[in-house]
């Protein structure tokens, strides 16, 4: 049976063929679409022919593509998860994600690197910084205590894994569960922070006299970190939830491992909107 | 037993049905055949663009992209020039080099059985669908994008309509998006999926070349997505990042040639790795200076990521500033020339055979060369700001790109059509469209150098009757070239439908890289085996 023509005389994972990257790139392409709509949308405007029908349904198509996302997602992990119980994952094939996910970051860490760019660049361009007439926050408040929330949650998210790497499965849910509601208060704190922050920085296109700079880049710097922070979140939720399923292991926990590395990077890049946006290294004037 | 042994064999050759097979692949093969399908058409897309553009020059006054009351259409020449740069950059070059090329043959050459995430391999091509479809919406919707590639504010956020641009720019999202997945994939294959005995320094020239282009669209395309989501906040959310009032329009500049200039190397790398195969191949010698000729791609990568602000010259920068811009680009010369001499250096007493693919590798070193001399011309500050945005520019890129990144696809494509198809293009239509296609560019772009010096304008509807001479010969040359371009669709048809069948290695001795070890096509499924790779026998 040891002949060549055997099969595979290997260790690494060939897939069969899969429908999920082609559902996942419809919906993505027409979750866009709707967003274009969404965005381009005028009340004042009459559309007309295909236009018109396509505009009425604008918020359906959103809703539609973005169900279609999620359910592709639920099947394609839902297949990563199922082959690595039937044991396709060997060591190098594990070793291949883990790279995957260190270079996955490594191109995040580059998206938030355009951010910080723009930030400081109107840091040292702008006359003063804040603008003049721009209150932003006071660091030693709501945006310290969310530095805290998540330096804590690093802290035990690093149990969970000392946990997990000790077969401790009761500590693992328990210190996990504990940083899952540490990222939720950290989303909820920055939602109160956000209502106040539309209303102090007088955002929007119709706000006259106001340098729209600040909120512009402090929107979109703190906004994409708390998608992440929701994203992050939902990764470790997963692997509680595996966890409960008894399907991350002391010998096998590498999707628990990909979620703690994903926390910390978005640890760290709080830490630098921190000291830079709202502790304000750049202020001056 | 034996009945269980041959139902093993039989499924594991047994090529799944023809709906699973293109349309959920997880088959590196597959998915770079449907790269290069993709590419081929949408080349044919961006070539038919530009042979409109050499229309409307071909003489002075404006003829045909008017209004309907005969006024000149310059907002449609933007759209059109737009879309023809997007195109080609985006959904021809890379998905030829990168997607058809790099998926093809890097598992090939390190003796991988396949990609590292094949679903991931799969939605990276499929994202390009909705890409090219957002692309083509931005181009026809309320008048089109006119834009540029560039996209600079503030005219990118000032378009007739604001919709095309957002549509222009998530087609840049999901193509950057295919692009990081892309590069993820290919990186973890190089670095975990090389055969036993093939070390980093044992590696293939081309795996080399995709494992620096990996690199740069990781850490650049990330810097482009962040810049195209301010400047979407800026064109339909209401934001101030780089609008006339307040914000700053440099600042985009910046964080778009920061990705920008590795683009240019993005692009350009893979046609290298391409090259030094063809050049060794077709000399029957092994590269000259391989341990070189990887670093000296490392170091163009390396240096690539610190030289962009020479796009953008005339915004007003520091004299200090514009000094060092001059200076590391120039330094970006150093390693290239190692490169070109090093080629040269592997036929110099070379057993050489002038076969199609080897034209196209030689045409790609010297026309390359001429774009590269032009390049370094054109890093100095003081130099380009008379020349900055003249079709002298238009001429060096075009020469790089064109004559660089074109040459190598058609290069690549002959030297490998017959182990991807089993069947062999005729030799005299390789060699015709060489010919053809070589008169043909340099008859586009070679004049272009003139019209630049004479201040023609780039991204420019008319010109000056004295320069009519020059831009005649260049439309005559696109016509040429585009004839050239459609007699090689006729050859890649032919040669799929009834090419001569071919072996393993029909290039003979000269070919040893592990692509030549497996039948043309190969199987389904190749390396089952892993190969083990020999000191000797490497690159």
């Amino acid at each position: 049976m040891a002949d060549a023509h055997h099969g595979p005389n290997h260790d690494y994972h060939l897939l069969e063929p899969s429908i999920w990257p082609l559902t996942t790139s419809i919906s993505v392409g027409v979750l866009l679409f709707g967003l274009v709509l969404l965005f381009h949308f005028d009340p004042n405007a009459s559309y007309e022919g295909l236009m018109a029908n396509v505009i009425d349904v604008r918020w359906f198509i959103v809703g539609l593509a973005g169900a279609g996302v999620i359910a592709s997602v639920f099947g394609w992990w839902g297949d990563v998860i199922k082959e690595s119980r039937q044991g396709d994952h060997k060591p190098i094939v594990q070793l291949g994600l883990r790279y995957g996910m260190l270079f996955f970051i490594a191109s995040e860490v580059m998206f938030f690197f355009a951010f910080f760019w723009a930030y400081f660049n109107f840091g040292v361009t702008e006359e003063a910084w804040p603008p003049k007439g721009t209150e932003a926050f006071n660091p030693i408040d709501m945006p310290l205590y969310n530095t805290v929330i998540l330096l804590l949650s690093g802290v035990t998210v690093t149990w969970a894994h000392e946990a997990i790497r000790h077969g401790n499965r009761s500590d693992y849910m328990i210190s996990l569960g504990l940083t899952i509601l540490l990222g939720v208060l950290f989303s909820g704190m920055q939602a109160v922070e956000y209502i106040e922050a539309f209303s102090v920085f007088g955002y929007g296109p119709d706000a006259e006299g106001v340098v729209r700079t600040y909120p512009s880049v402090f929107l979109i710097a703190t906004g994409f970190h708390g998608a992440h922070v929701i994203i992050g979140t939902t990764f470790l939720a997963v692997c509680w939830f595996r966890g409960l399923a008894n399907n991350i292991t002391k010998e096998k926990h590498f999707g628990f491992e990909a979620a703690a590395w994903y926390w910390h990077f978005v640890d760290v890049v709080w830490l630098f909107l921190y000291v830079s946006i709202y502790w304000g290294i750049f202020d001056r004037g | 037993m034996a009945y269980a042994a041959d139902h093993a064999a039989d499924h594991h050759d047994h090529k799944p049905n023809p709906f699973w097979r293109w349309f959920g692949s997880t088959n590196h093969k597959d998915i770079g055949t449907l790269y290069l399908v993709f590419s081929v058409i949408t080349g044919i897309i961006g070539a038919a663009l530009s042979v409109v553009m050499r229309m409307e020059l071909s003489d002075p006054g404006v003829e045909f992209l008017v209004k309907e009351n005969g006024d000149p259409n310059g907002h449609f020449w933007n759209t059109i020039i737009t879309a023809h740069g997007v195109i080609m950059i985006f959904f021809v070059v890379m998905p030829a080099l990168i997607g058809g090329f790099g998926n093809w043959f890097v598992p090939l050459m390190i003796g991988a059985p396949d990609m590292a995430f094949p679903r991931m391999n799969n939605i990276s091509f499929w994202l390009l669908v909705p890409a090219l479809a957002f692309g083509i919406l931005s181009a026809v919707v309320g008048g089109g994008a006119g834009t540029g590639w560039t996209f600079y504010p503030p005219l990118s956020v000032m378009q007739p309509d604001k919709m095309s641009v957002s549509f222009a720019i998530f087609a840049l999202h999901m193509a950057g998006a295919s692009s990081i997945m892309g590069a993820i994939n290919f990186i973890t294959t190089i670095l975990n999926m090389r055969a036993p005995g093939m070390t980093l320094h044992r590696m293939p020239l081309f795996a080399w070349a995709m494992l620096v282009t990996a690199f740069l669209l990781l850490l650049a395309v990330p810097v482009l997505g962040g810049a195209i989501t301010m400047l979407l906040a800026d064109n339909a959310l209401g934001t101030c990042f780089f609008c006339a009032e307040g914000g700053d329009p440099v600042l985009f500049q910046h964080l778009f040639w920061f990705f920008g200039h590795p683009e240019v190397y993005i692009m350009i790398l893979p046609a290298f790795g391409i090259v030094s195969h063809v050049v060794s191949t077709f000399s029957r010698k092994p590269i000259f200076g391989y341990l070189g000729m990887a670093y000296a791609m490392v170091s163009i990568g390396f240096i690539g990521f610190v030289v962009w602000a020479h796009h953008m010259y005339t915004v007003g920068m520091p004299t200090n500033v514009q000094a060092y811009f001059t200076l590391a680009t120039m330094v970006i010369a150093v390693p290239t020339g190692i490169k070109i001499f090093s080629w040269i250096a592997t036929m110099w007493g070379g057993a050489i055979r002038f076969t199609t693919p080897m034209l196209w590798a030689v045409g790609f070193i010297f026309l390359f060369t001429l774009g590269g001399v032009t390049g370094v011309m054109l890093s100095m500050a003081q130099f380009d700001k008379t020349l900055h945005d003249t079709y002298f520019v238009v001429a060096h890129f075009h020469y790089v790109l064109s004559m660089g990144a074109v040459f190598a696809i058609f290069c690549g494509w002959y030297y490998w059509i017959g182990k991807m198809s089993g069947r062999q293009y005729p030799e005299w239509a390789g060699q015709l469209h060489f010919w053809t296609f070589f008169a043909g560019v340099n008859l586009i772009f070679f004049p272009q150098h003139f019209l630049g010096l004479q201040g023609m304008p780039r991204r420019y509807i008319d010109y000056l009757d004295t320069q009519a001479f020059y831009n005649a010969i260049s439309s005559w040359g696109a016509y040429f070239s585009f004839a050239s371009t459609l007699f090689f669709l006729c050859i890649a048809i032919y040669t799929l439908v009834a090419g001569r069948r071919v072996g393993d290695n029909y290039w003979g001795d000269g070919a040893t890289t592990l692509e030549w070890s497996v039948s043309s096509p190969p199987p389904f499924h190749t390396f089952d085996d892993l190969p083990q790779i020999e000191p000797e026998a490497a690159h």
